[in-house]
């Protein structure tokens, strides 16, 4: 008996536009397991550093697992904060991998010594990434702090001691590190790991950093000239708006954010992405009825996130197909409409569009302190960035 | 995931046409009706 | 450590397949997500109809023999090419 072989969906339906409508359960997602975190980057995008008291108990994460097993997301990226300072760290990975959940995680390294590295490259199903703003240390440890250079050396040394294999190194692209790409690729080279590189958001303290450390138009186009030589070089998607510039990068070039991933935060909220962890963002918690799975299936979120999106002021643009009107993050908070220019746009309607704003840049959106560590007037104590690092030019 | 003697770490997510070199184009765009690959690296989930 | 073999150059469909047994196959409306825990490749099978083919080949004792039976005669190359293409990606391997 033979089988139907019309396809059920829309036939020659780009794959693309399917996934704008959202997928049955999440390809994968970010889960940050804790707000605490050791460091205190100055462009952190949850801006972590305290750890909250609600955060998920082992049994709750246990629990989110089971969840994510039965909805087979293949793999959880996570992150934090500094995940390896939950001390169920290595149990929560070791339940997830058990349950045919793959591991990613993102961590600043300072808890990757000899030890932990012998037991990481025991381990099947994870993937890790290390943490890393700059070539060498000055560029590095101006974002990140002192030591955090050497604390992510020294962790991708043990890794490749311990024969983990290919690790990668994830850099936020900066003004101030775009000079160092090739630098940063041999630095991979070096240890047989894959570079990736990714987008500042103005998102958690990043909000305040954005305007002296995003990147100059030009260099956002030395970025992307860069990376079309490089398809080996990862970057999540993150520069889906610079594919208005040519070819398109590689991936999907679209925000996947409630439709293909999305984020689990430490206390069991449920984001687009970890870059609007904001109420306007927030779809549910995992501690509510239906759990994580009727969140992602029936939040009001994530189901107007799925119906198609208003092209708005870009509809006049010929290259919206080629960069969606950018990172919804980047639009939020820098005060711009979803519906419109990502503050980034290529072509620099964006820019254009935050000067006619006619309320002035202090009504965007702020995430406030968050979980950020706070000296004892209640103000947020992130790196001080050196005098020299900081623009004079805005934006 | 069954325990295969597969080294679990390499990464391979580039975004691959996986094509047989012996077909021609129309064969090939007929083909990506039925299989496709992309790569989505996280899509902004590992920052 | 071991080192995977590598997929055959050429897809022969008189061999037996099978789903690879690092895929995760995942149902969605346009057929399925596949995978590869081993090499973290993500494929989308696109048919309902190739999602069962490829579900049902260790089954059946060739490749070819699954398509002469689930698979509509003016359809069998396209389907063999789409397993050709997944044996390249390790969605499929020889049994």
């Amino acid at each position: 008996m033979s089988v139907d072989v019309r396809p059920l969906d829309t036939p020659g339906e780009p794959l693309r536009e399917r996934f704008t409508r959202g997928l049955a359960a999440p390809i994968c997602l970010t889960w940050e397991l804790t707000y605490a975190c050791n460091l205190a980057c100055v462009h952190c995008l949850s801006s972590s550093g305290r750890r909250d008291p609600r955060e998920l108990s082992a049994a709750e994460a246990m629990g989110v697992v089971d969840e994510l097993s039965r909805l087979q997301v293949f793999y959880v990226n996570i992150g934090g904060g500094e995940p390896m300072l939950r001390p169920d760290f290595f149990d929560l990975v070791g339940y997830a991998v058990e349950h045919q959940v793959g591991v990613k995680f993102s961590t600043n390294g300072t808890r990757i010594d000899a030890a932990r590295a012998e037991q990481l490259a025991g381990m099947d199903y994870v993937d890790i990434q290390i943490s890393l703003d700059g070539a060498v240390a000055s560029t590095n440890d101006a974002v990140r702090g002192d030591g955090s250079y050497v604390a992510a050396r020294t962790a991708m040394d043990h890794l490749a001691a311990a024969g983990f294999g290919p690790f990668k190194i994830s850099v936020v692209m900066t003004r101030h590190n775009i000079a160092e790409l090739d630098a940063l690729a041999e630095l991979a080279d070096g240890y047989g790991a894959q570079l990736r590189l990714t987008r500042l958001r103005p998102s958690g303290r990043g909000v305040d950093a954005w305007a002296s450390l995003h990147p100059t138009a030009a260099q956002q186009r030395q970025l992307y000239h860069w990376l079309v030589e490089r398809p080996g070089v990862l970057t999540g998607d993150s520069f889906f708006h610079l594919s208005a510039l040519g070819e398109p990068l590689e991936g999907l070039n679209l925000c996947g954010a409630g439709r293909v991933v999305c984020l689990i935060d430490p206390v069991g909220d449920v984001y687009a992405c970890p870059f609007v962890i904001h109420d306007e963002f927030l779809a549910g918690n995992v501690r509510d009825d239906g759990g994580f799975t009727s969140v992602w299936r029936d939040s009001d979120l994530f189901t107007e996130l799925r119906q198609p999106q208003s092209v708005g002021a870009c509809a006049s643009c010929g290259s919206y197909d080629a960069c969606q009107g950018g990172c919804m993050a980047a639009k939020f908070y820098t005060g711009l409409p979803l519906d419109g220019p990502d503050p980034e746009c290529v072509f620099g309607h964006g820019e254009e569009a935050l000067a006619g704003r006619l309320e002035g840049p202090g009504s965007a959106p702020h995430p406030g302190i968050g979980h950020s560590k706070v000296d004892r007037h209640g103000v947020p104590v992130p790196v001080p960035m050196p005098v020299r690092l900081r623009s004079a030019t805005r934006g | 995931m069954g325990s295969c003697a597969m080294t679990p770490n390499q990464t391979a997510e580039h975004d691959q046409a996986v094509e047989d070199p012996t077909e021609t184009t129309d064969e090939l765009v007929s083909d990506d009706l039925l299989v496709e690959e992309v790569s989505i690296d996280g899509m902004c989930g590992v920052y | 450590m071991a080192v995977p073999a590598a997929p055959p150059a050429v897809f022969d469909a008189g061999l037996g397949w099978r789903k690879h047994p690092q895929i995760a196959l995942r149902d969605e409306s346009f057929g399925a997500l596949a995978y590869h825990f081993g090499n973290r490749r993500l494929t989308f099978l696109k048919s309902r109809p190739l999602v069962e083919l490829v579900a049902s080949l260790e089954r059946y004792e060739s490749a070819q023999q699954a398509i002469d039976d689930l698979v509509p005669p003016h359809e069998h190359e396209r389907y063999r090419r789409a397993l050709a293409r997944l044996a390249a990606s390790e969605v499929i391997d020889v049994r």
